[in-house]
């Protein structure tokens, strides 16, 4: 037990160590930001910031405590006690004091240093504010300038915090309450009430184009159910993630046109549409685009043949459009082509479809989603099948510390799978591994000598969250 | 039927046959937003009608514009072809060099009206040169094979429409299969054009009427400098090896200078071509002949007010040149104003205002009694009069009638005196009023032009202009009087030939004044000393103060009076007429806002200033910050104006949660806390991922776990 808590001591030892290069850091992240800062800033934006080097400070130390806490329950009654103090002292509204009151509680001398940052940074601020009107071409290039990167090096992974999938998100955001829901509610009211002038322009030959912050789904669902009902429509998800032009161009050829047969180009196909709609005047239709300007639909070929659609007297284009730059993908041709009218339709409802895809997610997702994909391929294999993936990932976590580490070798591979009992011949494993590359599991890789390595391109915390799951599930 | 799905983007709603709205529901659609439905299809009628005139007129105007740039091309493609025809010398000589002849058209700028000329270009080629015509693209043509099979299609077709559709079926399955390549094409030529000589008499004249015997093969390239080098280069150097089988002809269309062409070709290839310049009317031209045709005109009933003007003229010129755009614009003038005001039921031609007027109701009535013009118009009348046009119905019909003729006839008068005035400021060094007629409407329409110092300086120049010009601008003026139908001008007109004559007699006596002059002059050639030099200048400029100003300064001061009392008369600024929101439109803001939109400015907005749209007490701040109570999405992009280059997502998460948890209450215990962190978590995921959809940032793999950002600056 003594040996224990000489380990446990190690290991603070080396945790206050690191701490202190931690804050050190840190001094240098808060410089880089109050320096980077642009003259608009939050209501006092300065001592915002030491707010936030506050609680980072705070935070990290909490952490730290709470580690000390799950190691050594038992002997530490009294680094519990000094831990809710820290809590109770959360709760307090002044922060500076607060953060002097924790720190007086450590003797540590990284916490003195923290301690010791404040103050002078603070006047840093202050000689800042008086510059703020300083060039942002110049602080532009200063950021640029330097290849070094001056922030912190914590990662979501030190954060201990789960990550969320799709799901969970999803879950947590349908019970938050919507902040401001009346205000928005009148705004959104405001728009609705233009709906028959939006008729009536697209009539007459305009097309329109929505922006604005917010979401702008609910209200051309709101436009389509009230007033197109009785009319042919097509309803286009722009942040659709595998939306083409071309399936754009076939659902209007195949559903409106009941069209069969397929075309050699999109132009030959805008073509014939074209030439179908000037034929028949009797035909009408309503084109409905959300988010006009997505990754899928913002190249300049695909804008020209949504263009040249819109341009035809019988097709009513209305799009909304919400990237910063996305009127830059139009030129003067394109725009005299779509002939908008521009609204402003500022909704501040939350973007929920349109970020509701994976890749228009930030990194906490796609670890989670993979993982979703992983758990949901390998359940359905045989159980042979699942050891063999097994093998295969707890080979790579083992040489997780080798950074050139190429794969396993697939003949090693197979004398472990076959010590394994896990198949009998080279041509099962290499069945299996088939299977496993349609599902994007594993990646075959031949090396300088003509070796055959396999590699999971999963990386290792997913791994071993999944090695884990599986050992639950056995 | 929902729109979310993971698996499809694209959604086809087919209500039913018998459901199926009805195309002719536009007015309709006009009819349901205003409060008073009972004029709403007159009026939409007459936006339509208005409309079309307008439409009508603009295109008419382009084509006179047009007319002279198109004559020259077709002179010019008729004599390359004549060369082709009668294969004199000069064709040989040329066959020998295989030039192709081409016009290079310079367009200017403004290369959404080129579609437009385009157009009409091919129209007159096909009525008179040759039904082969083919219009290319740059974005049809990224390849040689592309632009030859365009070319060929385009050209087969004409085919079709100029024989009789007894072969149609062969050509059209050649069409599909034929190689498309000059060969073929030159054998196709060959074919097309024995079979018009061998065709029957009575059709041979038929067509030779309009065409030659082997018309040219006019190749358009609309867009000259999109089009690849690579793809231009082979089409000219395979076509000139064939010139001496297919009467080939290229037309260039050029958006910026000719020199592009010699940029674009080598020596090589653009020494095979033999060109020849053609200039289009500046778009400028086109915009003055347009306002001229459109506003400075009694032929429409509606106006455009001085900011819509302005705006218009904005976009124009800082925008796009497009004379298109600008007619656009317009367009959505004419909509606005008969959508947004009621009462422009009244915006009519003269001959239909009595029936209009005698048909509004009680309503109506009232909204007349609203408006700002009326309600001054009213005040300045006597008690007894005021009375009645405020209970009155049938009285304030009367007045209402009368008030839209006066309003009629001033706009009439106000374009002949503004005409009169602009012959005056057009001459003028500097311009004081503006070079073009726009700007002096503009600065009319805006204020009392007389009141304004830029007025001023101009009628101080004015009255140092010289007999001859002024002698020219006042016959100027008496034509524009003469031209109106109406007897207003009569007395003037009168006036300024009574001017021209008094200046015709000066002429006589001027011999008498120059004998006058020469005295001071010859004293002053004596002195040579300095001091006395200077005694006698001052003594001179003395004299000249006080000096009688001669029969024709004085009769130049009294023309400029003259004018200037015109203007104070007849051009008033219209807002000061009763009446005139009727007739004219001044929703500055909306257009500006539906034609010039700045979506990047709206988003700024949104984020840093959200009780801007949403109207809550919280979420108004001090000193242009923005509270930890606004919207997540703010606090984030907040946050995210503080950070560098790179952002580190668990610093901002921290820094987004601790700016959160000060706004809600602090005091909740330790156990619900990870449960409010989780849901903060989620609250940042969404902001940051919105955000990311917005352009402001995207994700780095720079460093784990960091965000690069993409904006620099407040915006």
């Amino acid at each position: 037990f003594v040996k224990k808590l000489e380990n446990i001591s190690d290991n603070e030892a080396q945790e206050i160590l690191e701490e202190k290069n931690y804050v050190a850091a840190l001094g240098i992240c808060a410089q880089g930001i109050s320096r980077g800062k642009p003259d608009t800033a939050l209501t006092s934006g300065d001592s915002f910031s030491v707010r936030v080097v506050q609680f980072l400070c705070k935070k990290s130390f909490q952490a730290f405590n709470l580690k000390i806490y799950a190691l050594a329950p038992d002997p530490y009654l009294e680094s519990e006690s000094e831990y809710s103090a820290s809590c109770s002292e959360e709760e307090d509204e002044d922060e500076q004091k607060e953060v002097s009151a924790v720190l007086s509680d450590q003797k540590t001398p990284a916490k003195t240093k923290a301690a010791s940052t404040p103050p002078p940074r603070n006047s840093l601020a202050k000689k800042n504010k008086e510059q703020k009107m300083g060039n942002l071409v110049e602080e532009y290039f200063e950021a640029h300038s330097s290849s070094k990167v001056l922030t912190s090096d914590r990662t979501l992974q030190k954060l201990r915090k789960r990550r969320l999938d799709q799901q969970t998100l999803r879950d947590l955001l349908k019970n938050a309450p919507l902040a401001y829901a009346a205000e928005i509610r009148n705004l959104n009211q405001q728009h609705e009430s233009l709906f028959s002038k939006w008729m009536l322009q697209l009539h007459l030959g305009f097309n329109i184009v929505l922006y604005g912050l917010g979401s702008k789904r609910d209200l051309l669902e709101k436009f389509r159910t009230s007033l197109l009902q009785d009319s042919v429509h097509l309803v286009v998800n722009g942040y659709f993630p595998s939306i083409t032009v071309r399936s754009i161009l076939n659902s209007i050829t195949e559903e409106v046109l009941d069209h069969i047969g397929t075309f050699r180009s999109p132009l030959d196909q805008l073509e014939f549409i074209t030439k179908r709609f000037k034929e028949d005047s009797s035909l009408e239709l309503y084109v409905l685009i959300h988010n006009l300007d997505s990754q899928m639909l913002r190249g300049e070929r695909s804008q020209q043949i949504l263009a040249q659609l819109s341009s035809l007297p019988s097709i009513y284009l209305i799009a909304s459009i919400d990237h910063i730059n996305a009127p830059l993908m139009w030129d003067q041709a394109k725009l005299s082509l779509y002939n908008w009218l521009w609204y402003e339709t500022t909704t501040f409802n939350p973007y929920v479809e349109e970020t509701s895809y994976e890749n228009s997610l930030l990194v906490q997702q796609s670890g989670s989603l993979a993982l979703s994909s992983l758990m949901h391929v390998l359940h359905s294999l045989t159980l042979n099948a699942r050891g063999i993936f097994r093998l295969l990932a707890q080979h790579q976590l083992e040489k997780k510390d080798n950074p050139s580490y190429p794969g396993l070798s697939f003949q090693d591979f197979y004398q472990q799978c076959r010590e394994a009992f896990l198949v009998n011949s080279d041509l099962t494993l290499r069945a299996q591994l088939t299977e496993f590359r349609d599902h994007k599991l594993i990646r075959t890789k031949r090396g300088a000598d003509g070796v055959e390595y396999l590699l999971i391109p999963v990386d290792d915390s997913t791994l071993t969250d999944f090695l884990e799951k599986e050992d639950e599930d056995v | 039927m929902s729109t979310c799905s993971v698996s499809k983007g694209c959604f086809v709603f087919k209500p039913s046959t018998k459901k199926r709205r009805l195309s002719d529901k536009t007015a309709h659609d006009f009819r349901c937003t205003s409060n008073d439905s009972e004029d709403t299809e007159l009026r939409f009628v007459t936006c339509q009608s208005l409309w079309n005139q307008i439409k009508s007129e603009t295109e008419q105007i382009q084509e006179n514009l047009n007319k002279q740039l198109l004559d020259n091309l077709v002179s010019f493609l008729s004599r390359s072809h004549s060369d082709f025809q009668e294969k004199t010398t000069d064709w040989t000589c040329r066959m020998k060099f295989r030039e192709i002849p081409t016009a290079a058209l310079v367009l200017g700028v403004n290369v959404t009206d080129h579609d437009l000329t385009f157009r009409g270009l091919s129209d007159v080629l096909q009525d008179n040169i040759t039904p082969y015509v083919a219009l290319l693209e740059a974005k049809d043509c990224p390849g040689i094979k592309n632009l030859m099979q365009k070319l060929m299609g385009q050209l087969m077709k004409c085919d079709i429409d100029v024989d009789s559709l007894e072969d149609e079926d062969c050509v059209q399955v050649s069409q599909n299969r034929i190689r498309c390549s000059m060969p073929s094409l030159i054998s196709w030529y060959d074919s097309v054009t024995k079979k018009t000589n061998s065709e029957t008499p009575s059709k041979k004249r038929n067509s030779s009427s309009r065409h030659w015997q082997s018309p040219p093969v006019v190749v358009i390239f609309k867009d000259m400098e999109s089009f690849t080098t690579k793809v231009l280069q082979d089409f000219i150097v395979i076509s000139s090896q064939h010139i001496h089988e297919l009467p080939l002809v290229l037309i260039f269309g050029i958006a910026t200078s000719p020199m592009i062409i010699h940029r674009l070709l080598p020596h090589s290839v653009s020494s095979l071509l033999c060109i020849e310049l053609f200039q289009s009317l500046s778009c400028k031209e086109h915009l003055s002949t347009i306002i001229d045709k459109l506003l400075l005109t009694s032929q429409f009933p509606f106006k455009l007010g001085e900011k819509v003007l302005q705006v218009l003229i904005n976009i124009f010129l800082y925008h796009d040149f497009s004379v298109q755009n600008f007619i656009k614009g317009f367009q959505l003038c004419i909509v606005e104003h008969f959508y947004s005001q009621p009462l422009s039921v009244l915006c009519c031609h003269l001959a239909d205002i009595k029936k209009r007027v005698y048909s509004l109701s009680h309503d109506q009535c009232e909204s007349i009694r609203r408006l700002p013009s009326f309600r001054r118009y009213v005040e300045k009348q006597e008690s007894g009069k005021q009375i009645e046009l405020l209970t009155n119905d049938s009285f304030l019909k009367e007045e209402t009638e009368k008030l839209l003729g006066d309003l009629h006839v001033y706009h009439e008068n106000y374009v002949r005196i503004l005409r009169c005035l602009h012959v005056f400021t057009s001459s003028l060094p500097k311009y004081p009023l503006g070079k073009q007629i726009r700007e002096l409407h503009c600065a009319c329409l805006e204020n009392r032009v007389w009141e304004t110092e830029e007025y001023e300086s101009s009628l101080q120049l004015a009255r140092m202009l010289n007999k001859t010009d002024l002698v020219t601008m006042l016959q100027q003026c008496v034509e524009i009087l003469m031209s109106s139908s109406g007897k207003e001008f009569d007395r003037a007109v009168e006036k300024l030939k009574e001017f021209l004559t008094q200046f015709q007699n000066l002429e006589a006596e001027a011999s008498q004044e120059r004998d006058v002059s020469v005295s001071p002059q010859k004293e002053l050639q004596k002195k040579t000393d300095l001091y006395h030099l200077q005694k006698t200048l001052l003594e001179l400029k003395e004299s000249r103060r006080s000096k009688k100003l001669t029969k024709f300064e004085m009769l130049r001061f009294e023309v400029v009076d003259y004018i200037d009392s015109l203007v104070r008369r007849y051009l008033a600024p219209a807002d000061e007429r009763a009446l005139h929101e009727i007739v004219y439109f001044n929703g500055a803001a909306v257009l500006r806002g539906h034609l010039n939109a700045a979506p990047r400015t709206a988003l700024h907005t949104a984020l840093n200033s959200p009780h801007w749209y949403l109207k809550n007490q919280a979420l108004r701040c001090d000193g242009g910050g923005i509270s930890n109570k606004a919207p997540d999405i703010c606090i984030v992009y907040k946050l995210h104006l503080e950070c560098g280059r790179l952002i580190n997502l668990v610093d901002w998460l921290e820094a987004f949660s601790t700016v959160v948890m000060a706004a809600e209450e602090p005091n909740a215990d330790a156990a619900s806390s990870d449960q409010v962190d989780d849901v903060i978590h989620a609250r940042f995921i969404r902001a940051v991922s919105e955000l990311e959809l917005l352009g402001f940032i995207k994700p780095s793999k720079q460093k784990t776990d960091h965000v690069a950002r993409l904006t620099w600056g407040g915006c």
